[in-house]
Order: C-alpha cells, then structure tokens, then sequence
C-alpha cells in the first residue's frame, strides 16, 4: 500500500521509478534495478533511477534504439522478457549487452508497455538476477506500467502545447510581416485569422469613426461577395480583382484577391486568401488602354475618310474601274473583282473567262485612251465569270484631268444590261399576252352578241310559246266548261225534282255536287281571264253607265250570299256624281269580286260600297270597306299577287283560287285605273278603285 | 207564226248531245213543246219543217256554224220573224257582237243552268209578245244571264 500511496502524489517519471526501485528493494528484496524509460519522439532509452547500485555511471546510462543487435533493444521492441544470467567467458560476455550490472551478475530484463494496446513498449527494467519472479512481483510490474504510462502521457501533452504555441506565434510574426493583406475565414466567409495589414481593412473599433466604420462594413461585404461563390464551387488559386476602401481615407484600393481553399480535416475547410494591393498598377494600365483608345480613334478616323470612298464604290451594284493613265488598273469595287480577278480556287474554265473580260476590257480602255473624248459609252460583251453566261454590259466611261489638263485616270462604270434585256424580252411577252387577251375579248364579245341574238330569239319563241299556252289555256277551259256545263245543269234539274221528288240524305249530296261544282267553275274562270289577259285577248268595250246602276246590279248578283252571311251591306254615293265612260263589264267584275271578298272575310257588322269623285285629277274612287279580319301591313302588298291567299295551308279557312285580286288588279291597270288597300287587322279593310272618269275607248 | 198548239215551240241547236238532250227535257219539264237539231244545216230544216216559237242556237256548230245559220235563217222570209238565242260557252266579249250581227236577239253564256235558259226563254218570248201588243217593231232587248 506503501507503494501506491507513493505513486499517487508523483508526477516526476524519475521521481516514480526512484520510489518504484526502493519499494521492490525493501520489500521483495530485490538488491539491484534499473528502470530504462524511453521519452517520446528520442531514439533512446535513459535510465529513468537505478537502486543499489554504487556506480555513479547507472544514473546516467543509455542506450540508443538505433543499435539493433543490442539484445535490449530486442526485448524492447519485441516486448519479451528476458534472463541473462552471469558471464564466465569471454564469449558470454558477447552475448550479453552492456549494463550497470557486473558481468558474473545474472539479471531479468522486463519490457514495461500498456498490454494489448499495440503500444510499443516505453521502457525496460533490470533485475537483479537472484531474486525469483513472483506474483507480486508481476502485480507490482502491472501497477507501474500503469503510472508510469500515464505521467508520460501527461508529459508529452504538456510538451506538445508548448510547442504548438511557439510556433503559432512564429506564424503570426511572419504573416504581420507581410505587407500584404492576409486572411483566414471559414467557408461561411467568416473571419478567422487576419493580419495586422487586414485588420485595418476589416476591423474597426467602436472607438473609430464613423466612416472609417463604414469603409469597414463596405470592405466587409466585398470580400464576403468575392469569396462566398468562389469557396464553395471551386479549389485552387484564384486570380481575381476586388475594389475595397481605404478606411483611413475613404479612398479606392484595388486589390488582387488570391484565394486558395485548405482542407484541414480537424478544423474543416477554409479559405485562405492574399491580397495584393494593385492599384497604381491599375492607374497605369488605365492611362495606358486611355492613351491606346485615342490612338485607335484617330487611326479611326483617318481610315473612315478612306473606307467611306471605298464603301460608296463597293456599295454600288455596278462594276466600277478606275485605271491610270497607262491602262493599268488601279482602283475596283468588289462586282469588278467578280469580272476582273481571279478567284483563288478557280477552274481553268474560269480563269479563262476572267481573262477573256480582262482583254474586252482593256481593248475598250485602250480606244478611250487614245481618243479625244472626254467620256465615252459602249458595250462590252463580257462574261458572268462565276456562271459563265454572256453578259453584255453598258460600259460609261469618264476622263479625270489634273489642273494641268493631263490625264490622271480613266473611271469606268459597267452596267448589266442582262436585266434590261430580259425585261425588254418579258415586256415583249407581256405584249403578246395582251394582244392574245384582246383577241380572246374580241372573240368573246362576238360570241356574248351571237348569245345575245341567240337569247332575243329565244325571248321570241318564249313569248310566242306563252301566248300558245294561254290560248292553249283558254281554249281547255272553254273544253271543261261544257262537261261541267252539263253535270251543273243536270244537278240543278235533280234537285228540282224534274226526275220525280228526292230523299232529304240525297237532295244533301246533290247540294254538295253543286257547290263543288261551281266552285270549279271560278276557278276555270279566272283561270281562263288570266290567260286571256296575259295572251292580250282581253278586248275592251267602253260605254257610259251610271254608278248607282252598276253598284245595284252588283250588290243584287250577290244577294244570295249576303242574305246567308246576315250582313248589313250599305251604298254611300256622294251626289251628282258623273257617269263613268269605261268598260262595264271589268268594272263590275272587279267590284263583284271585292264585295264577295268582303262578305266572305268579314263575320260581324257590315260591308260598305261607297264611290266619291276626285275633281282634281278627274277620278272616281269606288270602295268596298267591311269591318272583317283585315290585312297585317307585311301582307298587304302580297295579295295582288297570283295564286296568294295569306293561309296558304291545306285546311285554310277560305275557299278560292287566290287568283281573284290579282284579276283585279290586271283589269283596274288595263282600266287606267288602280287598286289599293288600307287595312288593320282585326279591325277591317277598304280596297279601292280608282279609276279616271273617261277612260279610253 | 204561233203555234196552234198551247205549248210554246222551242228549237234547240246543240251538236253537244248531254247539253242538248239536258235543256230539252227540262224545257219539256217547264211546259215547252221540244225540237232539236245538231247542226246549223239541220237547224234550217227544222225551223222550216217546225215553225218553232223560239230557237236556241249554239254559237259552235259541225256542218254550218251558228252565225251562218242564224244569218240565214233571218234572210229567209219564212223564219225572219222567229226569234234566235244564241248559247256559247265562248264568253269573250268579241262574240257576242258577231252574234248580234248575225241577227242574233239574245246572247246566253254557257254554263247556262237550265231554269235560267229558260227564264231568258220567257223573257225573250214576253218582250216579243208585248211589242207585237203595241204594234211596234221594236227589236229585242239585250239580257245577259250568267250563273257567275
């Protein structure tokens, strides 16, 4: 307990070992023993205490790791223990190494390492040979092995601190040495280590001024904007320009920024950055680019003068050449360069074509020079030199004089005149097309006045056709008059019993045949009028009769069928009225039809014939009124026309042929008169004729 | 020229036998004694042969048509005085003149019912009587009768 009572205020490893020996010494009577420590990081072993021996030199003895044959550096690195007992010749004094012990003294060698850690072995102890290893002995190697691992543990942190520190130190020297700006940051753009040349850029106290503050801010905010992209996508040196403030006087600094990203697995990546103040080397090279604009400027505008002659005479279309008084040329756009250079790359065809312009050239040239004219045109017939067709071109050449009078140069402009050529052949084309059209309109209009004679003849048998079918009209109806003459007659006569008296279901039926017979009759009647006044075999009769009598003689016609409808029918005739010289028989016609319209459209109150005279243009106006279903105004006008009864149903209610108006009207115009209505629906309807007093004969 | 018998002689001149045989038996049936012919040659025969009172003459005739027989019938002496009806389905107003000319006394477009035929029949007979009364030669009055 003594012992480890001992170890436990110890820290010293000499101190440890020393107090280890004594104990072992005194208590398991070990007489001699030496601990061998090996420091970390040295290539030897010291003798860390020694017990019981007298010799001074054991404090002091050491044996360096580099021996390799050294049977103590054996044990140490293989970790064995290992007993050397006591030399008697000179060749087991070989075999044994060198140590405090005496050479006829045996000893133990016990390597002293942290078992099954893979350590290596931190020392050796020597025992002297006599004593026997027992389990305490063992106990005690273990307990100390243990103490002594952990105050060189101990040791060698404490070791390493204190150089680390140096040697940060020694760092920091260095980099605030460098004038240059030096930062350390993080990847997030943090500040980690700077030197003193950048803190003035990035750091400022709250002692400073404002705008030294502020310069630093700005500062700050570069830099973190220069770096922040850079240390995440990319590794390596960088060359790149950043602009800062100089906080001390709020002037620009270029810098170029260097930054290289260091992977330090401990602490993390970072990024590590150099600033190489560039700013008069800026200045300089900006007055150097300002002095090499000018420059460029100037050259710019002395070639533009140049160019703007040369552009005008490439912006031409037309080939321009303009040749010395020799005949050599000295001047062509790019159309000439087309006609006149060869091409690089050329056919031998094609070389000669350019060759064959450059003779047709140079011959029209030559005729220029040597004559007096101060400007000459001609054509030349050239060739298209990438196509190879025949280009005749309009040459229009001029002389320039000097103020001498002699001759400078010839100008010469060529004019393609494939395209007037091809225009003049087009035009040509167009004029023959044109007189083609002229033809075919000739043609045509012969053909339209034949179609038009064609037609009129036509119109002809047309309307010699028409008058056939009304005649051809007239004459069917005439036919189906006489059957139906006769079935109306015998119908009549049995219902008058001249065949002896009938049953009332027959007499009914018989009344039928007779109302459908009469009913087809008007219809062939007025088919038969129609016809005849479309085929003009409706002759007039004139004659002069009073109005009162024909409007009696009307109303009397239809007596039959006014008494059935039970309608008041009344004659307003204005006094001394004048007697009318027309055909009687139209006009009575026309107003039976009205008055029998009347009747048959009108069921409650009264039909009305009035007749009134228009001095003013010598007219009679004869009108029927009733107070029946009346006209809506949409159909007013349609019910002149043929075939028109305004229900055009199968069921309608009115029975007719719709031909009735129409007739009426046809006759009121060969009358020289005229129809109209005026009607509301619901309400009634006056149709009037209107008709001149003395018609003609 | 009367008849002895009381029955009133009616001529009837019609190549349309229906038509011709419907007016006889109704005239027969209305108290007239009844005579027909089919053409105007015929017609001359019988208004010669019959001495009728009244003769009925279609306008349309095969053989000789009515204005011929009619024109001859008034330039013979011994049927000038019988009275002529013409009947024709032609209703145009042309023919009626040609009829008058012709010598015709009265002018009756078919389709004619027959009471109406012979309500002309009567009034053309009545006119003939009462100016006969009066001594006076007048000729016949126009009436013209249709159903429409």
């Amino acid at each position: 307990m003594r012992l480890l009572e001992g170890f436990i205020s110890r820290t010293d490893v000499s101190d440890t070992a020393q107090h280890a020996l004594q104990w072992i010494g005194e208590t398991l009577g070990i007489a001699k023993s030496i601990c061998l420590v090996r420091p970390m990081g040295d290539p030897a072993l010291f003798a860390a205490g020694q017990y019981g021996f007298t010799n001074p030199a054991a404090s002091s003895f050491t044996v360096s790791l580099e021996e390799w044959g050294n049977p103590l550096v054996n044990a140490l690195n293989n970790r064995k223990e290992v007993f050397f007992p006591g030399a008697h010749s000179a060749a087991d004094r070989k075999r044994r190494p060198a140590t405090p012990f005496d050479d006829d003294a045996a000893f133990h060698v016990v390597p002293l390492g942290v078992s099954g850690v893979g350590d290596e072995a931190f020392g050796l102890l020597l025992l002297d040979g006599r004593a026997s290893v027992t389990s305490e002995l063992h106990w005690f190697i273990s307990v100390f092995v243990q103490k002594l691992d952990q105050i060189l543990r101990q040791q060698a942190l404490t070791e390493g601190d204190r150089k680390q520190g140096r040697e940060r130190s020694l760092l920091y020297s260095i980099i605030n040495a460098v004038s240059d700006p030096i930062l350390l940051t993080d990847t997030e753009g943090r500040l980690l280590i700077a030197n003193q040349r950048a803190l003035t850029l990035f750091t400022a106290s709250e002692e400073e001024s404002e705008g030294r503050r502020g310069a630093v801010r700005m500062n700050n905010m570069l830099l973190s904007s220069a770096l922040s992209s850079k240390a995440i996508e990319e590794t390596g040196a960088r060359r790149r320009e950043l602009l800062l403030v100089n906080p001390a006087d709020g002037s620009d600094l270029v810098f170029e920024l260097l930054s290289t990203v260091t992977e330090d697995p401990r602490q993390g990546s970072g990024v590590v950055s150099i600033l190489r103040n560039v700013t008069d080397l800026r200045r300089a090279s900006e007055e150097i680019e300002e002095n090499y604009r000018k420059m460029r400027v100037a050259e710019a505008q002395a070639r533009a003068e140049s160019d703007r002659l040369n552009l005008i005479i490439d912006s031409v279309a037309d080939p321009i050449v303009v040749t010395d008084a020799s005949g050599a040329t000295s001047l062509m756009n790019e159309p000439a360069e087309r006609l006149f250079t060869i091409p690089s790359g050329a056919s031998e065809i094609e070389q000669r074509w350019v060759q064959t312009n450059d003779a047709h050239f140079s011959s029209f040239i030559a005729g220029m020079l040597v004559s007096a004219d101060q400007r000459r045109n001609g054509e030349i017939g050239l060739v298209d030199a990438k196509a190879g067709e025949p280009m005749p071109v309009e040459a229009i050449a001029g002389k320039i004089l000097s103020e001498h009078g002699e001759l400078n140069a010839v100008v010469t402009i060529l004019h393609d005149r494939r395209e007037a050529i091809e225009k003049a052949e087009l035009y040509e084309q167009l004029q023959h097309a044109a007189d083609e059209l002229e033809r075919k309109i000739q043609a045509a209009t012969a053909d339209i006045a034949q179609q038009n004679e064609l037609l009129r003849r036509q119109a002809i048998e047309l309307e010699q056709a028409s008058a056939l079918k009304s005649q051809f009209l007239a004459n069917m109806s005439h036919e189906f008059r006489t059957p139906l003459n006769a079935m109306l007659g015998y119908t009549s006569m049995l219902l008058q019993g001249v065949a002896g008296p009938l049953e009332a279901p027959v007499k009914r039926q018989l009344a039928r045949v007779e109302s459908n017979g009469r009913h087809l009759l008007t219809i062939i009647n007025e088919i038969l009028d129609i016809s005849r006044i479309e085929a003009g075999r409706m002759p007039l009769q004139a004659s002069k009769f009073k109005i009162y009598d024909l409007m009696s003689e009307v109303r009397a016609e239809l007596d039959p069928i006014i008494l059935r409808s039970k309608l008041t029918v009344t004659m307003q005739l204005e006094r001394d009225l004048p007697q009318l010289v027309t055909d009687r028989q139209k006009v009575k016609q026309i107003l039976v039809n009205l008055l029998s319209n009347a009747v048959k459209f009108t069921h409650h109150g009264g039909v009305t014939l009035s007749a009134r005279r228009n001095a003013r243009d010598r007219t009679i106006a004869l009108a029927v009124t009733d107070t029946g279903i009346g006209i809506s105004a949409a159909d007013q006008d349609r019910i002149f026309e043929d075939f028109r009864q305004l229900d055009n149903t199968p069921t309608r209610a009115y029975g007719g042929t719709g031909l009735g108006l129409s007739i009426c009207r046809r006759l009121a115009q060969m009358l020289d008169g005229r129809i109209s209505v005026q009607s509301q629906v619901g309400k009634g309807s006056t149709f009037t004729l209107t008709l001149p007093i003395k018609g003609r004969k | 020229m009367t008849n002895k018998d009381q029955r009133p002689r009616v001529l009837i001149v019609d190549d349309y036998p229906d038509a011709r045989e419907m007016y006889s038996e109704y005239l027969q049936y209305s108290g007239f004694d009844v005579v027909e012919a089919q053409n105007g040659q015929e017609a001359l025969q019988r208004a010669v042969d019959e001495q009728p009172d009244i003769i009925l003459m279609d306008l349309s005739l095969p053989v000789m048509d009515g204005w011929e027989a009619t024109r001859r019938l008034k330039a013979d002496k011994r049927t000038a005085s019988i009275p002529v009806v013409a009947l024709t389905g032609h209703a145009l107003a042309g023919i009626s003149d040609g009829a008058k000319k012709a010598g015709c006394d009265a002018f009756v477009t078919k389709p004619c019912l027959p009471e109406d035929l012979v309500k002309e029949i009567r009034k053309v007979l009545d006119d003939l009587a009462s100016a006969s009364t009066k001594k006076t030669r007048r000729s016949a009055k126009y009436g013209k009768n249709t159903i429409n």
